[in-house]
């Protein structure tokens, strides 16, 4: 409880939160890659996913927690800066915030929305359901998951939907992660300079990994 | 009337122990039934603030500036001078207080410079345990330098700010007890009188910077720390809000106001550009250790300094000084940079400069040692005059920057006033006519740590709590004047600025109260100060209301301060008929231009006593005695 | 030179303010910003206006007096420089300047461009500082320090706590000034004792004098006159963890 009445303790909170959060966006990203290698890659990814039984329950409320956690105390820090800076300048000069930590807030929003899409989409399987990976099955008795990516990406808008959203991730990210390794203390003034730099380069990397799934896709370099 | 120092009897080395013993204590469990008003927060408020509420007194604590951590002290830029003999270079107590005796010219209490000695190594004890990060060797010992000509490395300093740090220790002291509740502050807040009941210091009344608000506060004892009154030349390196107010309404009390005339004058300041310069800024003196300070033969010469041959330059300072050359004591370079500059040989804007040259140190030693050495202070330079001091040679101009005058106060720092002690810059008692470089910060925090705890405690037990009560008819009669003089500045609504006055009153104490007086000239300034007075108080403008925030009204009434104490000093500065220390009579010199000192008629104090405005003070006396150390004539030839 | 000033004109909290223009005629290049203010003050007070009231006092760029957001940037568009510092010859004839009070929840303005910093001062009350009695202290060089260290300490308690931090801040955050008072205790063996309690009841009393928290925005250094570093808000974050993992909730009491 003390951890929450601190403000650092809240930075804290939220740092350990996005630390969870961008280990599953990392993970989630080397699996969807797997797609690359055709419907044998993703399909077995997610046949040994599902065998994990209990253990992947464990992990989906860890980040379920991990992501109330981060979006209470993203939204109420956020309310509470506002409050401690009401009044605006009539001139105001940023010299070194950026729009990505600016607008944390937004992207932060935008994925929370993204997500609950995605969710319906690709795990609940209720939007489109037509290319539901649990009702049907590749050749070899597992989740097609791989002709329900290809087919739904095959919608530019789906598409669409998707790289935007990754591009929120990737600006979030861009900030997200330098910010996290200063809040936990990790930085010296040597480092400080590296990690704004590494923090958006990772950031740039999710972004391009995730975003070439559709590209590609849409493209007709993959599901041929 | 001859006044009595109180200094102890007994061997010197004994002295302060002596006292001590003598000394009355307060019982512990009453303490806080004893209420200890502390004016001002610099280094010698804050730490007796800090010190009085730790051991259970009950302080208010009050500065006009918006956090005690602002006082000027924090300006101090060289370091504090201890005794430590750390370097094992040759440094005692006795050396200490030997250099300081001298150096104030022997118009310095001995019993006071000698405990000051001593004190000296408690305070970098105090300031270490507090976390003040004084610079170290590699092996993490401290590091000592040797500051301002002395012949031993006795200085402590933390990089370019060690006034801040200090500062700052105190404050955190101070910070520490207003949290525990001994201490309550209050910031911007300017006291305005001092209330005497039954000839005891029993309150103050302030004006609540804010709301405007004028009340009083009532205390078993009050302590006035509220540092010099250099802003009585206008332009000096002192703060823009560092004004003679306390102390001289004190000194209207009753309070005695000893040696105004001894100011001092610090040679390497960055010189004025125009009639809107607010203040000066001083550079360390170290650049005269590879800067070679000249003026050009001719005068007022406009050509570049570049465009000036070597023979046509006056290396002034070593022509007149050769063993000293440029390193010339601080009243000595500063009096013979004005003196080229009055024949009109000054340079830059108003021909009020001189150049400090570092060609020949950057031929010698090369650019990179000397940015090495100086480089913050070129930078510092570059930064208010746009001019880089590697390829042109800098100006720099004397402006007054200590006041070793102050109230008078005997040994114990109580001051005639039973119940008034005056700390730090405010009182005069332990630089004499002149003060070395790095002491100032060592008295404020003498003073405030170590020595009025046990002063203050004597006259407490001897007095007994509480005895003030605000509606005693001195706080109201106080309150009341207040009020009417600051209705008066707020009813004239003449037609010049408080900053008119201001800058003309300094233009009357530079050119006639200065760094060389002559009796001409204090003529003229008691008679053109009167004058100046006078149309103040018929013709200034000060707008707005006494109701809330009036920053032209707190000026004013600083200035109108400064309007009559201006006067007391160059009255004391006519009637000290001798040089000595920061004190320069030109009718008084030896023949090679030398302070020269008449200790048969005037090695005495002079502390003066109010009669009223317009009215002579009186003068009393306390006689110097200097059982220790032989009174010798320095020279610097 | 001639200049447009908007000023921030506002009699007291209660007041809403608003930008009032002024005109700043023959200013001379070599006069400081505050001499460029004295100067248009003196103007307003000829025609028996009110001065505009702003906070000054030592002019030398360390008392940490004067707090002026200067054209959007606390201080003024010069690096490393106090208001008081900065010299006219960096605008040119004719710009328009404006000129705003630092702005944050925890700086209620009282006057003009005067804001109430007490907050500041109650941050180091509640724990900046090594708790000792005066006398009683050992010698100065019995405790050795790391030059390191000291220098480290150094840097940090160069702070002139002047504000600019907060005001620069989007969040209104007094994160760099309290991590400099951290940074500087926690560096040094005299301070070290205390560091756990010290960073958690001084964050604590940041929260409750209503300044906002860190968003790693990095507008404090940019703007810090003495050039203070953001490395050491990570240094506090330190201190907080490992002051939590040692004793959650700073309640080794007084």
């Amino acid at each position: 409880m003390t951890l929450i009445k601190n403000m650092v303790g809240r930075k804290i909170v939220m740092s350990i939160t996005g630390l969870a959060l961008v280990s599953f966006v990392c993970i989630h990203l080397l699996g969807n890659i797997s797609l690359f290698s055709g419907p044998d890659g993703i399909n077995a990814y997610a046949k040994m996913l599902h065998s994990l039984g209990p253990f992947l329950w464990v992990v989906r409320l860890i980040m379920a927690a991990a992501l109330g956690l981060h979006m209470v105390f993203g939204i109420l820090l956020t309310l509470e800066n506002r409050t401690s800076r009401a009044q605006k300048y009539a001139v105001n000069k940023h010299l070194s915030a950026t729009v990505a930590g600016k607008n944390m807030i937004w992207t932060g929003l935008l994925i929370a929305l993204y997500l609950g899409y995605h969710l319906l989409h690709f795990t609940g399987q209720m939007i489109m359901p037509e290319f539901s990976s649990s009702r049907n099955l590749d050749a070899l008795g597992r989740p097609d998951v791989f002709s329900m990516v290809v087919h739904s990406f095959q919608h530019t808008v789906v598409s669409v939907v998707y790289v935007t959203a990754m591009a929120a991730v990737g600006l979030h990210l861009s900030h997200g992660l330098q910010s996290m390794v200063q809040t936990l203390g990790l930085n010296n003034e040597r480092t400080l300079p590296v990690m704004v730099k590494v923090g958006a380069a990772a950031a740039l990397v999710l972004f391009l990994g995730y975003a070439a799934i559709p590209a590609g896709i849409v493209s007709r370099l993959v599901g041929r | 009337m001859i006044l009595d120092g109180k200094s102890p009897s007994g061997p010197l080395a004994e002295k302060w122990d002596r006292r001590r013993q003598e000394l009355k204590l307060v019982n512990p469990a009453n303490k806080r039934r004893y209420k200890i008003l502390v004016v001002g927060t610099g280094l010698a408020g804050a730490s007796a603030a800090a010190t009085l509420g730790e051991l259970g007194y009950t302080v208010e604590a009050f500065c006009f500036q918006d956090s005690p951590r602002r006082g000027h002290s924090i300006a101090a830029q060289g370091g504090i001078n201890a005794a430590k003999n750390y370097p094992n270079d040759g440094d005692s107590i006795y050396r200490l207080f030997y250099d300081t005796v001298k150096g104030g010219d022997f118009r310095a209490r001995e019993a006071n410079v000698y405990r000051l000695a001593m004190l000296s190594n408690n305070i970098i004890d105090q300031c270490v345990a507090q976390g003040v990060p004084f610079a170290r060797d590699y092996a993490g010992y401290l590091d000592n330098r040797s500051f301002g000509g002395a012949q031993v490395s006795r200085t402590f300093y933390a990089r370019g700010q060690t006034g801040q740090q200090l500062l700052l220790g105190a404050y955190g002291a101070l910070s520490r007890q207003i949290h525990a509740g001994t201490v309550r502050l209050y910031p911007r807040t300017e006291m305005l009188d001092l209330v005497v009941i039954n000839g005891h210091a029993k309150g103050i009344t302030i004006r609540d910077l804010t709301t405007g608000a004028i009340r009083s506060h009532t205390g078993d004892a009050v302590c006035l720390c509220t540092g010099g009154y250099g802003n009585v030349f206008y332009l000096s390196t002192n703060a823009m809000g560092s004004n003679v107010t306390a102390t001289y309404r004190a000194y209207k009390k009753g309070a005695f106001f000893a040696n105004p005339c001894f100011t001092q004058i610090h040679p390497t300041c960055i010189p004025v550009t125009g009639d809107h310069q607010s203040k000066l800024t001083l550079m360390s003196e170290s650049l005269r250790n590879d800067g070679r300070v000249w003026v050009p033969k001719k005068k007022a010469d406009e050509r570049k300094p570049h465009e000036i041959s070597e023979d046509e330059r006056d290396y002034f300072l070593e022509r007149k000084y050769p063993s000293f050359g440029n390193l010339a004591p601080r009243d000595i370079a500063s009096r013979a940079a004005k003196e080229v500059c009055d024949e009109g040989r000054g340079v830059g804007p108003g021909g009020r400069g001189v150049y400090l040259d570092f060609a020949d140190a950057i031929q010698r030693l090369g650019k990179d040692k000397i940015s090495e050495r100086y480089g913050n202070l070129f930078e510092m330079y570059e930064k208010i005059t746009a001019e880089n001091a590697y390829d042109r040679p800098m100006r720099i101009y004397p402006a007054p920057h200590y006041t070793m005058g102050g109230l008078w106060v005997d040994y114990n720092l109580q001051s005639n006033i039973p119940g008034l002690y005056v700390l730090g810059e405010a009182n005069f008692s332990d630089h004499g006519a002149n003060r070395l470089g790095a002491s100032a910060l060592m008295q404020g925090l003498a003073d405030g740590y170590f020595i009025i705890s046990y002063t203050i405690a004597d006259y407490l037990a001897r007095t007994g709590p509480g005895s003030a009560s605000a509606d005693h008819a001195e706080f109201l009669r106080s309150i009341g004047e207040v009020d009417a003089a600051s209705k008066k500045l707020l009813s004239i609504n003449g037609r010049r600025t408080v900053n008119d006055f201001h800058r003309e009153l300094g233009r009357i104490m530079w050119e006639h109260v200065g760094m060389a007086r002559r009796r001409e000239s204090l003529e003229l300034a008691l008679k053109r100060i009167p004058e100046l007075r006078a149309e103040f108080w018929s013709n200034v403008r000060v707008p707005g209301s006494g109701a809330d925030l009036n920053q032209e009204l707190e000026k004013a009434g600083r200035v109108a301060d400064f309007l009559e104490f201006g006067e007391l000093m160059a009255l004391d500065a006519l009637l000290r008929e001798e040089s000595c220390g920061g004190h320069f009579r030109v009718e008084h010199q030896m023949p090679d231009g030398e302070a020269k000192r008449d200790d048969d008629n005037f090695c005495y104090v002079a502390a003066w006593e109010f009669r009223g405005v317009g009215k002579k003070p009186e003068l009393h006396k306390e006689p110097l005695t200097f059982e220790h150390i032989p009174l010798a004539t320095r020279s610097y030839k | 030179m001639d200049l447009t000033l908007f000023v921030w004109r506002q009699r007291g909290q209660l007041d809403k303010g608003r930008l009032e223009q002024y005109a700043a005629r023959n200013i001379s290049p070599d006069m400081s910003f505050l001499e460029m203010l004295d100067t248009v003050n003196e103007g307003l007070i000829a025609e028996g206006r009110e001065a505009i009231a702003f906070d000054h006092d030592c002019r030398e760029g360390i008392c940490g007096m004067c707090s002026q957001v200067i054209n959007g940037i606390p201080h003024g568009p010069q690096e490393k420089t106090t208001v008081c510092q900065l010299h006219m010859r960096h605008f040119k004839d004719g710009d328009t300047i404006y000129i705003e009070p630092w702005r944050a929840k925890a700086f209620p303005v009282i006057r003009d461009l005067i804001v109430d910093r007490s907050s500041l001062d109650r941050i180091i009350q509640s724990g900046g500082y090594a708790s000792v009695h005066t006398g009683g202290v050992p010698d100065a060089n019995a405790v050795l320090v790391p030059k390191q260290d000291v220098d480290i300490a150094m840097d940090a308690a160069e702070c002139i706590g002047c504000g600019a931090c907060v005001a620069a801040c989007p969040n209104g955050a007094a994160m760099l000034f309290t991590a400099a008072k951290v940074t500087h205790l926690a560096m040094l063996p005299q301070g070290r004792v205390e560091a756990a309690r010290r960073v958690c009841v001084m964050t604590e009393t940041m929260l409750r004098e209503g300044f906002g928290s860190c968003s790693n925005h990095y507008e404090c250094q940019a703007v810090c006159p003495k050039g203070i570093k953001v490395s050491f808000i990570a240094k506090l974050n330190r201190e907080y963890l490992k002051s939590f993992m040692g004793n959650p909730g700073c309640s080794t009491g007084e």
